[in-house]
């Protein structure tokens, strides 16, 4: 659904003689297959929006190339726009609007017939938890609600891609749960491919199938969730020894155990490393009996999203976003 | 071009349905002008003589026209200040409409709306004494609407490139002061009057000042003379300008 090669955006900032040229993107290479829900990570500034608005022709890129929904966005933008849907945080109706009178509007954009565009317009309010809103303002809706709206604006000509700019910033936890839900059910129902960009990982966590890491205008990691935290940070081992005396006949016999990365001690503690510890626990237990080391207590840690993006790059993406 | 009309047809109709919800801002933009007509004309009426014309009205009323025209079409850029914050300007943008449509949809709504303000303003000259001729007021209301379009447009132009009231305000202000003043809005500037010669000569590089002027004597009945070909010309040229403007900033990309 979307090919991009080498995408790069300059900006010019400054006036005169202290005029100077800012790379917000440098040369993004991403794809992202029919069917899938990916999100796009980024601290403030990394590029993310700039990648967004490029990807759904807003802004002209300054070199590379994107092809999205089968047409290249800088050649062919009328062709991109039939195509996709394109949920901004700011919202997108007026807020003394009626909002069925702003889907109407906003769907016969797309040279949809009226009665078209209210059918389907109708039926996303019902799906999407709208029900009798409308007649009603988007003033006087909720937080979620609105949210809501934008998607339902964003879906009203059957895009087969649609983006989302931080879907769920500002929203209450239980109004998050339910969007995620709706998200899910676009592409389990409708076989809509989702591109997201999100400041919250345990909304990446949750939500996507794969995640892109953006910073400093590159991609910095593509992968599962689940991959990305098992290849970068890999999972934590906390042995708690019942006699702190065999500490180090202990050490060597966890290092020698298969897939354990490192071992250290750390006071009481014994802290081992690895990649997977669903796989080398049972071993591990098996090869410290045999040695007769008895344990006080175990835990295993998974890495958070956030461990990962804090060891790519070296920023806390909680801090950003308080 | 059916795609264009198609398109130009939603935005306007969009913008009409806010316009007619809110039908009160008809009136505050008449407020201005409508209390210079009661609080100032009177003072013009003993004047007239002076000012080489049998009726006060007849010579007040098109200068207010004018301002009307400006001023009402110089601010409409803030409700697309408005909107771009609330994210319609985006979401319009991400749609395969044409960008120019987008624009005139808007344009044609603030060109209607001055024409319903301009009806009612001509309505109360007359009720208060105004004179004239009544095809030469269709016509000086119809170059009125041309002005409104070429200061409509500059002005959505401007707001969708600054995006912001706290620019727009004093921008907006600072050209149109002087441009009221010296088109001779309140009282003609012309050396029969009694103006200076200094005052004069620059109010002639005003091109207002000969929409004026040219709306005058459409008003009056008078034979049509040059001053009117001039006028029509010169708000037909703004008109084109400022749309071919506000066309370019909405064709360019980030904007």
């Amino acid at each position: 659904m979307i090919h991009a090669r080498g995408l790069s955006r300059a900006f010019q900032t400054g006036r005169g003689r202290s005029r100077s040229e800012v790379l917000a993107v440098a040369g993004v290479d991403l794809d992202v297959a029919e069917g899938e829900i990916v999100g796009f990570l980024g601290p403030n500034g990394a590029g993310k929006t700039t990648t967004l608005r490029m990807l759904t022709t807003l802004l002209r890129p300054s070199s590379g190339s994107a092809a999205v929904a089968g047409f290249d966005v800088a050649r062919q933008p009328v062709e991109v726009r039939r195509r996709i849907g394109y949920v901004s945080q700011s919202g997108s109706t007026s807020p003394e609007s009626p909002a069925g009178e702003e889907v109407l509007a906003h769907g016969r954009l797309y040279g949809l017939d009226r009665r078209r565009v209210e059918a389907r317009g109708r039926e996303l309010f019902e799906q999407l938890d709208l029900h009798g809103m409308w007649t009603r303002r988007s003033r006087d809706m909720s937080g979620g609600q609105r949210r809501r709206l934008d998607i339902a604006m964003g879906l009203v000509h059957d895009p087969g891609l649609v983006f989302l700019d931080e879907p769920t910033t500002g929203l209450d936890p239980q109004a998050r749960a339910n969007l995620w839900e709706h998200i899910r059910a676009l592409r389990d129902e409708r076989g809509v491919t989702v591109f997201l960009t999100t400041h919250y990982l345990d909304e990446a966590d949750a939500l996507c199938d794969r995640v892109l890491v953006i910073d400093h205008g590159r991609i910095v990691a593509d992968g599962t969730p689940e991959a990305l935290k098992a290849q970068l940070s890999g999972d934590l081992i906390e042995l708690e020894l019942a006699d702190r005396g065999s500490t180090p006949l202990a050490l060597a016999v966890a290092a020698a155990v298969a897939g354990i990365g490192s071992a250290e001690q750390d006071g009481p503690l014994l802290r081992l490393r690895t990649p997977r510890a669903g796989r080398v626990v049972p071993e591990l237990v098996r090869a410290l009996d045999a040695q007769g080391i008895g344990l006080a207590g175990i835990e295993v840690r998974r890495p958070t999203l956030d461990d990962v993006f804090l060891e790519l790059t070296g920023r806390s993406l909680r801090e950003e976003a308080a | 071009m059916n795609g264009f009309w198609h398109d130009t047809g939603i935005v306007f109709s969009r913008h009409m349905r806010r316009s007619l919800r809110n039908p009160l801002w008809v009136f505050i933009g008449l407020a201005q002008p409508l209390i210079y007509l009661f609080l100032f004309g009177p003072l013009l009426e003993p004047l007239a003589g002076a000012l080489g014309t049998s009726n006060a009205y007849t010579l007040f009323v098109p200068g207010l026209l004018v301002q009307l025209g400006i001023f009402g079409s110089l601010f409409v850029g803030f409700d697309l200040v408005a909107e771009w914050r609330a994210g319609v300007i985006e979401s319009e943008r991400v749609t395969p409409a044409n960008r120019t449509s987008l624009l005139l949809g808007r344009i044609l709504r603030d060109v209607l709306v001055l024409a319903v303000q301009g009806v009612i303003l001509i309505g109360v000259g007359f009720a208060i004494g105004m004179r004239g001729s009544l095809p030469g007021m269709l016509f000086g209301l119809a170059i009125t609407l041309l002005l409104g379009a070429a200061c409509a447009s500059t002005s959505n132009a401007i707001a969708l490139s600054t995006k912001s009231e706290d620019v727009l305000a004093p921008l907006l202000n600072s050209i149109a002061l002087p441009v009221l003043l010296l088109s001779g809005i309140l009282l003609p500037i012309s050396l029969a009057t009694g103006a200076p010669q200094w005052l004069v000569t620059v109010s002639d590089i005003i091109p207002t000042k000969h929409i004026v002027d040219a709306i005058r004597i459409v008003f009056s009945g008078a034979d049509y003379s040059l001053t009117v070909l001039w006028g029509s010309l010169w708000a037909a040229v703004l008109a084109a300008a400022g749309i071919w403007f506000g066309t370019r900033t909405f064709r360019r990309e980030n904007a």
